[in-house]
């Protein structure tokens, strides 16, 4: 491997002056077009092959490269009569501006310069404003600029040819007042007199499924330009009467300002014959599809593929699921030394997966390598040389899911290749990405040199982020049924067989016992403390704790709070806060992300067998209510539903009291909002009651696993009022949302609530509402997508140069001091405590 | 204890800025949007994404401001006092106290002083025609009968209205632009305070009773101006960290810092954007590869301007190693 020093310093921009147009064009095209009846390029037109070649099998006029080769070069047109660049047209009239018509001297007296001025706001309107000249008197007529390219003065139109002249002799000492770079870009330059061809490769045509060829947009305007160019120069050398010649001028003034861009103000964008505008320079570099931000920020790479992903529980968090089909695509090279020459060699001796597939020499020329060379390559294989061998299992990958939001959307994994044709992926590192398995697709990419090989090793393999760097709190996190898994194997008084325990563990991959209990069995909790690493001790309440008085801590009856001794959970559940949290986090920061990682992939795999053994479902028995519970419930509706009554009634008669800064109305639609939220809410508490903490939903939203108590509500009491805008729906008719109430029906079920649970079904109108409610939803959803993108694209391009220099103090690009000491302790924000 | 002894300090190098960024920018997605309830001031705050947006583009004016304003010391837990300086502060306007009624065929506006809620201000009948007198300046005759006021007037429907629009315009009280001042009581210290919608601090300067040191207002660019780039770059910290807070997006505080300190370098409160941070980068290519980028190009032609290459976007146009990270130091062989 060389190293690549820094090769491009820093990178001038200028102007080009038409000498230097004219210096470095290769060719002056003469011809309005392109290529000849036998498909030829002509001498001297646009196509030229001077300019560089786009035809396989031609070569290039200038330096004889081929189409791969030769990186096209400049021509030129010389204009017949200078044309505004219109690019510049504003800053050509507020360079007429500030200096004088008639001796061209910046519009301000010497003395008046100080150095510090140049470049002040105050400098340029001074001139800007002067009514006569200060060097020879002459009185200033105002100048005007009207987009895209006349420039007024007084009520006459200046013509190209006088700008120029003007321009031309303003001195290079008052430029640098007016705020030009004289070395870089005198202002008569920006009145063009000649004009460069881009090259060829800029502008290839392409040949149509008819064998027609279609040329560029950009050959399009540059026929129309010096067509009427050399119109124009045969009117001139006919001397044709003025009126014309102005016309003509004019036409090449548009066609250049359209070929320099095609969305000027004022003027009709230049079409193509099928009415599409043409998409000239401007439109190629500006934009999301522009060159800047399409091809140049971003790039398109080898060496990657893409596949839908599927859940694999029992592969590591490190790993990645590779099917064999895109294994056999990807390849990895390997620089061939001294010490593995020989393994090399074996490696290239085979004929199936793992195989090598491109063998490179020291000339640097690379050869597919197949059975009948494969002898003559072996033999000459020496160090310095370069095999490339298909993907195996172990190579660091990166592996990517879009939207790419944070850094932890990209991680490394270790190759595992698998038969079918999805990526695999361990269900924990799903939140990091942001995946799920309902047909998400995500991109894999392979690292093709050593020092990016380490990198992604060192830095982005995925034990090394189970911790987010944005809040410092556990991201690749095991989940639902992982935690409902390890809740139920450690849960109190489980106690397993020797057989059972066995089958735990190796289902966890440990091959040995804990010290089985008195009465010969194993308890869950113990078989659970084998994943812990020895030396762990850790005390935290969980989600389970129900904040009754005192904390019992190690005597909690609902097994609330966890106490784990040298790697020995002694007491307390897993559940989502620990389990996925604290406990992991602490396992971490205390024993590094091998450990961290061991921990889920084996506590994962133990939790899928517990699950299994134990049993764990959910059906529509889950929601069933009873008469006496239907009865419960009902009777809770109804006093909601009396309640908001009762407070329309207070509405009516004006004994309703104003809340601050409200009026009536809106003081009724809060309150009922919040009478009609806090019924629904205290059904919660009666359905706990009545299925019992057993209740597989329940316990999953107890635990954490999955769902919440408003699902289970939702399902089995009632889904409770909708709300469009944070109020109850309101819009429809006159008075009433639907014709099926009467008009001012303040009611509840007017207004959007819904008194049908999911297993009952909703009514009609209900279900109206409950549409809109949701739709609500995902139009916001939509709208959030994209101002939330927008947002951090600027909060990224702003903040991207920054860095922490090895003092921890925070510097831009540019060098200036953001911060004296990062975060003001210098800690890195995943690795310190959470603040 | 087997511990494996972790360095927690920032390495050297770590690009913090794309950190912050992203931190910021990834629990953007998961916001709500919706509005929400300020304990006191009964108004929907705009909190969440578009509040976010709102900071990070350091505006000039909240879309909805809040103040809150504290005593002096020695009537921190006077409620009354806080009650009366409240009085005092709050706007109100003509059309606030009455209605106003418009009749276009008599050519009048009935004018009824709510003497209610008047008197709770401490402002009576007459008090209004003698601020409405002021305004109209010599236009139409004024007649009072109890709390009813009558303006005949002797124009034409489109001034009618317009007269109607100023009358109701008119300042009675207060302080222009706080409205809906309300008291709350800090739970925690016992002392009341007063929380008001708007954002008027140089106003508040000449009021008596309230501690100016601890006056705090949700407009960053108020606090800059008088309070100092020092205390903007704080209350930005704290906007912030209350947006994500509310939201339930732990967010570590030292990305939210570093992006305050980043919008506070220059000496006063630039927004994150085209105008602000990325429209004063050094780099031509990196200010083109963002936004505008004809505008950038040209600029930097007439100017003969170089880039040096220092920043992320400009080395990977150029396909260069970005100096950040591991790219930021280079290797040499122990010899």
């Amino acid at each position: 491997m060389d190293f690549t020093e820094k090769k491009i310093e820093k990178i001038k921009f200028t102007l080009f002056s038409p000498e230097l147009i004219r210096k470095m064009s290769v060719i002056k095209v003469t011809v309005p077009d392109t290529y000849n009846e036998d498909g030829y390029p002509i001498d001297g037109g646009l196509m030229d092959q001077h300019m560089g070649v786009i035809d396989p099998g031609l070569r290039c006029k200038t330096c004889g490269g081929t189409v791969h080769s030769c990186p096209g070069h400049f021509g030129h047109i010389d204009l017949v009569r200078p044309v505004l660049h219109s690019e510049f047209a504003r800053i050509v009239a507020a360079m007429l501006k500030m200096t004088c018509s008639s001796c061209s001297r910046a519009l301000i007296k010497k003395g008046k310069i100080d150095q510090d001025m140049i470049g002040s706001e105050e400098l340029l309107s001074e001139m800007r404003r002067a009514k006569k000249c200060p060097h020879c008197g002459a009185k200033q007529e105002e100048i005007k600029f009207e987009k895209p390219t006349t420039i007024m003065e007084g009520k006459r139109a200046l013509l190209a040819i006088e700008i120029r002249e003007r321009l031309s002799k303003i001195p290079n000492e008052d430029l640098e007042v007016l705020g030009l770079d004289p070395e870089s870009a005198r202002p008569e330059w920006m009145v063009l007199t000649a004009l460069p061809i881009p090259p060829v490769q800029m502008r290839p045509s392409i040949i149509l499924e008819t064998g027609e060829r279609s040329e560029d947009d950009i050959t399009h305007k540059l026929v129309d330009i010096i067509r009427i160019n050399q119109r124009l120069e045969a009117n001139l050398n006919a001397g044709a009467p003025q009126l014309i010649i102005e016309d003509l001028w004019e036409l090449l003034q548009y066609h250049i300002t359209t070929y320099f861009n095609n969305e000027s103000a004022n003027i009709p964008p230049a079409r193509h014959r099928s009415g599409r505008p043409l998409k000239t320079l401007s439109q190629r570099l500006k934009g999301k599809e522009g060159r800047f931000r399409y091809n140049l920020s971003g790039k398109r790479v080898n060496f990657s593929s893409r596949t839908v992903v599927s859940p694999d529980p029992n592969i590591s968090i490190n790993e990645v699921g590779v099917p064999q089909y895109i294994a056999d695509e990807l390849t990895v090279p390997i620089s061939v030394t001294s010490w593995n020459i020989e393994q090399c060699k074996e490696l290239m001796r085979r004929t199936e997966y793992p195989r090598v597939v491109y063998v490179t020499g020291k000339d640097g020329r690379r050869r597919r390598l197949m059975d009948k060379n494969m002898q003559e390559l072996i033999d000459s294989l020496d160090v310095g040389w370069v095999i490339e061998r298909q993907l195996m299992d172990g190579d660091p990958v990166i592996f990517n899911r879009q939207p790419s939001l944070h850094r932890i959307s990209m991680m490394c994994h270790r190759v595992k290749v698998l038969p079918g044709r999805t990526f695999r992926l361990h269900v924990a590192v799903c939140p990091p990405y942001n995946a799920d398995f309902d047909g998400d697709e995500m991109n894999l990419h392979v690292p093709q040199t050593y020092e990016a090989r380490a990198e992604a090793e060192k830095l982005m393999l995925v034990e090394d982020q189970i911790v987010s760097p944005r809040h410092g709190s556990a991201i690749t996190v095991p989940n639902e049924d992982h935690l409902s898994g390890a809740f139920l194997l450690t849960r109190k008084g489980i106690k397993l067989t020797k057989d059972e325990a066995t089958k735990f563990l190796g289902a966890a991959g440990i091959y040995e016992l804990p010290e089985p209990g008195k009465d010969g069995l194993y308890s869950g909790k113990a078989v659970f403390s084998m994943l812990l690493p020895k030396g762990l001790d850790i005390e935290y309440k969980t989600k389970l704790c129900r904040e009754v008085g005192e904390c019992s801590k190690g005597s909690c009856p609902y097994d609330g709070y966890v106490i784990i001794k040298d790697g020995k959970l002694l007491h307390g559940v897993m559940e989502k806060k620990g389990f996925a949290g604290l406990l992991l986090e602490k396992i971490f920061r205390d024993h590094g992300g091998a450990a961290a990682r061991e921990f889920i992939d084996r506590a994962t795999k133990m939790s899928v067998y517990a699950v299994t053994h134990f049993g764990f479902s959910v059906g529509v028995d889950n929601y069933h209510l009873d008469k006496k519970m239907r009865e419960k419930i009902e009777e809770v509706r109804a006093k909601g539903i009396k309640e908001v009554e009762g407070l329309i009634v207070k509405y009516k008669n004006k004994t309703l009291e104003r809340l601050p800064g409200k009026t009536l109305q809106e003081t009724l639609e809060d309150h009922i909002m919040a009478v009609l939220g806090k019924t629904r809410d205290s059904t919660g508490a009666l359905l706990k009651d009545y299925f019992g903490q057993e209740n597989t939903s329940i316990l999953m939203a107890n635990i954490g696993s999955r769902g919440s108590m408003l699902n289970v509500i939702q399902m089995a009491a009632f889904l409770g009022q909708q709300a469009v805008r944070g109020a109850r729906i309101k819009r429809g008719y006159r008075g009433r949302v639907l014709p099926y109430f009467k008009t001012n029906d303040l009611g509840a079920y007017a207004k959007g609530f819904v008194g049908s649970s999911f297993m009952d079904g909703l009514t009609p109108t209900e279900y109206f509402f409950h549409a809109a409610g949701g739709r609500e939803s995902i139009v916001n959803t939509a709208i959030r997508t994209a101002r939330s993108g927008y947002m951090q694209r600027r909060l990224i391009n702003a903040l991207q140069d920054l860095y922490a220099d090895d003092d921890a103090r925070v510097r831009d690009a540019d060098g200036n001091l953001i911060q004296v000491v990062y975060g003001g302790d210098a800690k890195d924000p995943m690795r310190a405590k959470r603040l | 204890m087997p511990k494996i002894k972790q360095d927690s300090s920032i390495d050297a190098g770590e690009a913090v800025g794309i950190i912050a960024a992203q931190s910021l920018g990834e629990p953007g997605t998961q916001m709500t949007m919706r509005t929400f309830h300020y304990a006191g001031v009964a108004e929907q705050v705009p909190l969440g994404l578009p509040r976010l947006i709102e900071l990070v583009d350091a505006r000039r004016e909240p879309a909805k401001a809040l103040m809150d304003i504290y005593l002096e010391h020695e009537h921190r837990k006077d409620a009354k006092m806080a009650q009366k300086i409240a009085s005092e502060i709050e706007y109100v306007t003509i059309g606030d106290l009455c209605s106003v009624v418009e009749n276009f065929q008599k050519k009048e506006l009935r004018i009824t002083v709510d003497t209610e809620y008047a008197s709770s201000k401490g402002i009576k009948t007459a008090d209004v025609v003698k601020k409405m007198r002021e305004a109209l300046g010599k236009e139409g005759k004024i007649m009072t009968k109890k709390n009813l006021i009558m303006l005949r007037l002797n124009s034409n429907c489109q001034k009618m209205r317009k007269t109607s629009m100023k009358i109701r315009a008119v300042q009675m009280k207060g302080i222009r632009g706080l409205a809906r001042a309300t008291i709350i009581k800090d739970e925690k210290t016992g002392e009341y305070f007063i929380r008001v919608g708007g954002s008027n601090i140089s106003e508040l300067k000449k009021v008596d009773g309230i501690d100016f040191s601890r006056i705090y207002t949700n407009n960053i660019r108020d606090i800059e101006k008088h309070f100092g780039i020092e205390a903007a770059r704080n209350a930005l910290v704290k906007e912030i960290k209350q947006v994500m807070d509310l939201q339930g997006l732990p967010v570590d505080i030292r990305h939210i810092m570093l992006i305050a300190d980043a919008m506070c370098a220059r000496g006063t409160v630039e927004p994150v954007g085209r105008h602000g941070l990325s429209g004063g980068k050094f780099s031509v290519l990196a200010r083109a590869a963002f936004e505008e980028t004809i505008k950038h190009l040209v600029n930097a032609s007439i100017r003969g301007e170089e880039d040096p290459l220092n920043g992320v976007t400009e080395n990977i146009i150029i396909g260069q190693t970005v100096k950040l990270g591991t790219g930021k130091v280079r290797l040499a062989m122990k010899e």
